[in-house]
């Protein structure tokens, strides 16, 4: 190999590598940048907007945690989050069972149509479900936001299931049978328990999902009291007079649990989203 | 391809599919279902429930006369100008890391952290970033750029292409990800072969990467595509508001304002009608793509 080659080589991989650190500090930076005011005294922050903060003051968060109902709408977030996976779950799983071990007239024309709702933005519905729901008495209420978010889930939570299931070997069902299983106990006793990889999965992708929800919870929980911590940040910005740590400290606290989950569950994650594409 | 495994020797009764289906029918029918039946009655009417009378298409008549929903049509066309830029820095991105440059498992990471982070959380995050007195604009005082310290988010020409570097930013993550999945599950001897046939790293990745990801990169490209025109209230709703002066005024954000704070139901309606079909053709694009994607494993 030439001098010259080399040359290009080393060039090549210093303008990859440098094309990637870049990225990376652009992709972390909206990150540091809220850390780092999260740990500023608000004349800090005035002074030195981006920069390391001088000492770690921790005085945002308390404030954060005590002031504006933050520990309510956490609350509110979080059950609204819970109920939704875990009723998505369950209707979810049933469903696969039927698509993948059994076969029934319209099986595939219903699939294509359940799996084509993914798509649909939720925009499109929120008027007549606001109608509908204003009628009978849902709205302010943590139930008829819980209905819409598994419905909304539903559609991607049956197909990730049904892919799974079907993987799981007929051989495994056969001699459950021979040994006396019900339907229903080859579904939760053999097959859930096969599934966990699927069913974190699925965890992980809806509950980031129902977490960062704003739309509907904006339309639909509009009493003070239950509104979830995303709306109350979204309507921060249309205030006149913002104390910006503070506002970062309590954005800081709202995002943990998403890095959380996704630091525990990022190889299923991964997975989960991907296999939209594939298969 | 789908549904395609032999069903195993399972017995039951005719109606114990249907049994099973029930919960997940019932509850994508009150939701997905009579929404959407309802929201098409809703367009062609004046006013709801028993105060309703038939407007015919009279509210996509008023539709179109309305330059505040025109405006919104071309906002979200606009914003289409992220998907091939969105497809190409993924793309970019996507092939370094599967050179394995140093570290590759780190950037994998943190490079797909925005997608996850709540919109609302970023949105917030980049006014600050971007306002007049921001951090932007004071950086860029300081390396002596002064004159570059614009408005971003309040001057009306600049608003909409700074919400396109924000929605970019979050999105392109996903892509990089997907691209980097489906790379990972090509046949390395595919590769080999290709290098030992002398085959420089630009004739590489032209010839072999590129044809390989055509389909995912078709997949990304509609869901992207999708993402633009239906998906992105959360940026505006946070980041602008459809301010200043209606310059970033998108269809959802309009849809929301005449639904909820200018109670004009029947007008919403019409707009999230024509919403659905254009969703509904993508949907149908979508679906093809799918069908010949085959069975490609997905790779974590």
């Amino acid at each position: 190999m030439s001098l010259r080659d080399k040359a290009l080589r080393v060039l090549a991989s210093v303008t990859r590598q440098g094309l990637v650190i870049l990225a990376t500090i652009l992709a972390l930076f909206p990150v540091y940048f809220m850390a780092v005011s999260a740990l500023k005294s608000r004349s800090e922050y005035i002074s030195n907007k981006w920069g390391l903060p001088a000492s770690l003051f921790l005085g945002n968060f308390a404030t954060a945690l005590a002031g504006e109902k933050f520990l309510i709408r956490f609350a509110n977030s979080a059950i609204l989050t819970v109920g939704s996976v875990g009723i998505s779950m369950v209707i979810a799983c049933l469903a696969a069972y039927a698509f993948s071990r059994m076969e029934f007239q319209a099986k595939r024309s219903l699939f294509n149509v359940i799996l084509s709702l993914m798509v649909i933005p939720p925009v499109v519905m929120i008027i007549p479900l606001f109608v509908t729901m204003a009628h009978w008495g849902l709205i302010n209420t943590r139930g008829g936001t819980i209905l819409i978010y598994t419905g909304l889930l539903l559609p991607f939570s049956i197909y990730l299931m049904t892919n799974f299931f079907q993987t799981i070997p007929r051989e495994i069902i056969d001699s459950a049978r021979i040994d006396g299983c019900s339907n229903f106990a080859i579904l939760w006793r053999i097959m859930m328990p096969l599934s966990s990889p699927a069913v974190i999965t699925l965890i992980v992708v809806n509950a980031l999902w129902a977490w960062n929800e704003l739309l509907i919870a904006l339309i639909f929980l509009q009493k003070d009291s239950l509104k979830t911590l995303m709306v109350a940040i979204a309507t921060l910005r249309s205030r006149n007079y913002v104390d910006v740590p503070v506002t970062m400290a309590g954005m800081l606290i709202a995002t943990i649990p998403i890095v959380v989950v996704y630091l525990l569950g990022q190889r299923y994650f991964i997975r989960g989203l991907t296999s939209g594409a594939f298969k | 391809m789908l549904l395609s495994q032999p069903v195993d020797t399972m017995q039951y009764r005719k109606f114990e599919p249907w049994l099973y289906l029930s919960p997940a029918l019932i509850a994508l029918a009150l939701i997905y279902g009579y929404p959407v039946a309802r929201l098409l009655v809703l367009s062609l009417q004046r006013g709801s429930g028993s105060g309703a009378s038939f407007a015919g298409i009279s509210n996509y008549q008023q539709l179109f006369k309305d330059y505040l929903f025109l405006g919104a049509i071309r906002h979200n066309l606009t914003l289409l100008i992220c998907v091939p830029i969105m497809i190409v820095i993924a793309l970019i991105l996507a092939v370094f890391l599967f050179d394995r440059i140093r570290g590759w498992r780190f950037y994998r990471s943190t490079l797909f952290l925005p997608y996850l982070l709540p919109i609302t959380v970023v949105g917030l995050v980049f006014s600050y970033v971007f306002q007049l007195s921001g951090v932007l604009n004071d950086f860029l005082k300081l390396i002596g750029l002064g004159a570059l310290a614009l408005d971003w988010l309040g001057s009306t020409k600049l608003a909409l292409p700074t919400l396109m570097f924000v929605i970019i930013w979050k999105e392109v993550g996903f892509g990089i990800v997907l691209f980097l999945a489906r790379l990972m599950s090509v046949d390395e001897e595919l590769f080999d072969a290709a290098k030992i046939d002398g085959a420089n790293w630009w004739q590489l990745h032209w010839h072999i990467t590129v044809p390989q990801l055509s389909t995912v990169i078709e997949f990304f490209a509609v869901i992207s595509v999708i993402t633009m025109l239906s998906w992105v209230f959360n940026y505006v709703f946070v980041m602008t508001g459809g301010g200043p002066g209606n310059a970033t005024m998108v269809t959802e954000l309009y849809v929301y304002l005449e639904g909820f704070e200018w109670n004009q139901m029947n007008i919403a309606s019409s707009v999230s009608v024509l919403l659905l079909f254009v969703t509904g053709g993508f949907i149908f694009l979508e679906l093809r793509v799918r069908e010949r994607l085959g069975a490609v494993e997905a790779v974590g």
